[in-house]
């Protein structure tokens, strides 16, 4: 089957209202005629930005995970806890559940949108006709996941602000929260700035339509 | 061919032409499996009146603690405004910063925007001044307003406190939970409608 896209029929959809324009050559910058937003093809340079907001998440990664994001202090002990330590201290509650949902949002989503947004960006780069579908799929299940890896770094401002005993009790956030929250934000940008339409470009001698 | 007869898929750029769909029908993308579109799941007048509940929702959610705590005889309870200024008292500014964005700030906005928008398009039948600014701050919000993320992590943080404390789960908690549940359907709402809806009433 042969598909018609909008590049090759000269149409300019858009972004912003999903109004679908046509194309004029003598216009440089076109704009949206309903919502002003600026159309173009493909979003702008796109695998650039997509790449440095992706390797500043997989640097900032580590920080994360070996700072520690909690201080609990009591009159018996004063424990620094990383993110592991606390799904550790999780499951040796017994609440296996709940550490399993902390270990998929904060140690299996990072890593896997860090992995699977190298994938994505290197085969679009080569404009591979590998597993396209499925990449496509992992697109867009990147997309959905995103925002659950700020689970952590909202139960440590709640942690933070709900024991608050004094001497007895007391946690503080530690500057593992700070990297955390910004890898779950700069990965959240780098899928962003991906055009999962580049998963199906084609270079141009390829392609004889 | 007049363009608005298209419809162009997002993730792979095929250009199809519209078709209309019936209740719970969904238009996807042959060639990428993502959906183009799908059938209004309800009414313009029904999304208004899930917009203003959750308004109130919202309210009751920020003005009542979510969790209290008792320890050694001292009672503890925190709201949502005061997670976010103790972690901002705890030395963790850009953590509270995302907090009051991603739950308090972006979905209050989003809330009251749409209200706006919708009381303005279907119940005084005029065009909202602003609209087209408004519309596009209501689509960047969106991916960053997280309030069910918070919600499991309010649970998470009632039993990693169990084992410490007695922690009750208080009467914000649940509105809370209200709350993500409607903001879900608020969520999946398509934009695109309110520019159709806006399209209509200009013309
Ligand atoms: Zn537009
Ligand atoms: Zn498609």
């Amino acid at each position: 089957m042969k598909y018609r896209t909008a590049t090759e029929m000269g149409l300019l959809p858009c972004e912003a209202c999903g109004m679908v324009c046509r194309e004029t050559a003598y216009i440089e910058h076109p704009c949206c005629p309903r919502c002003d937003a600026p159309l173009h093809h493909r979003k702008f340079d796109s695998l650039r930005r997509s790449w440095a907001f992706l390797i500043a998440a997989a640097v900032l990664y580590i920080p994360a995970n070996t700072l520690p994001i909690m201080r609990t202090k009591t009159l018996i002990y004063d424990l620094n806890s990383t993110i592991i330590g606390g799904i550790r201290v999780l499951w040796e509650d017994g609440s296996w559940d709940l550490a399993l949902i902390v270990f998929v949002a904060s140690i299996c989503v990072p890593i896997l949108k860090i992995v699977t947004l190298t994938i994505l960006l290197i085969s679009a780069r080569r404009r591979s006709r590998w597993a396209r579908r499925g990449r496509a799929r992992l697109y867009r299940i990147l997309e959905f996941v995103g925002q659950w890896s700020m689970l952590d770094v909202f139960v440590v401002a709640l942690l933070v602000s709900l024991v608050d005993f004094g001497k007895v009790a007391e946690v503080h956030a530690g500057p593992g929260a700070i990297a955390f929250g910004a890898v779950v934000v700069l990965t959240m940008l780098a899928s962003m700035s991906f055009d999962p339409r580049l998963i199906w470009d084609e270079f141009p001698d390829e392609n004889p339509s | 061919m007049h363009p608005s007869e298209f419809i162009v898929c997002e993730h792979c750029d095929v250009v199809y032409q519209r078709a209309d769909l019936i209740r719970k029908q969904s238009a996807c993308c042959v060639r990428c499996g993502a959906e183009l579109y799908r059938a209004p799941a309800m009414h313009l007048q029904t999304m208004l009146a899930l917009v203003v509940t959750s308004l109130f929702l919202f309210v009751i959610a920020n003005a009542y603690p979510l969790i209290s705590m008792q320890m050694n005889g001292i009672d503890h309870a925190s709201t949502l405004i005061d997670s976010v200024a103790a972690a901002w008292h705890s030395g963790v500014g850009p953590i509270a910063v995302m907090t009051a964005l991603a739950v308090v700030l972006f979905p209050l906005t989003q809330i009251v925007l749409l209200g706006y928008l919708l009381t303005s398009l279907i119940m005084l039948h005029r065009d909202p001044p602003g609209f087209v600014d408004l519309m596009h701050a209501l689509r960047l919000m969106r991916p960053w307003s997280m309030v069910e993320v918070y919600l499991i992590g309010a649970l998470v943080a009632v039993v990693k406190m169990a084992g410490m404390a007695s922690v009750r789960a208080e009467p914000g908690l649940y509105a809370l939970g209200a709350l993500t549940f409607l903001l879900a359907l608020i969520n999946a709402f398509d934009l695109r409608l309110l520019w159709d809806a806006r399209d209509r009433l200009v013309e």
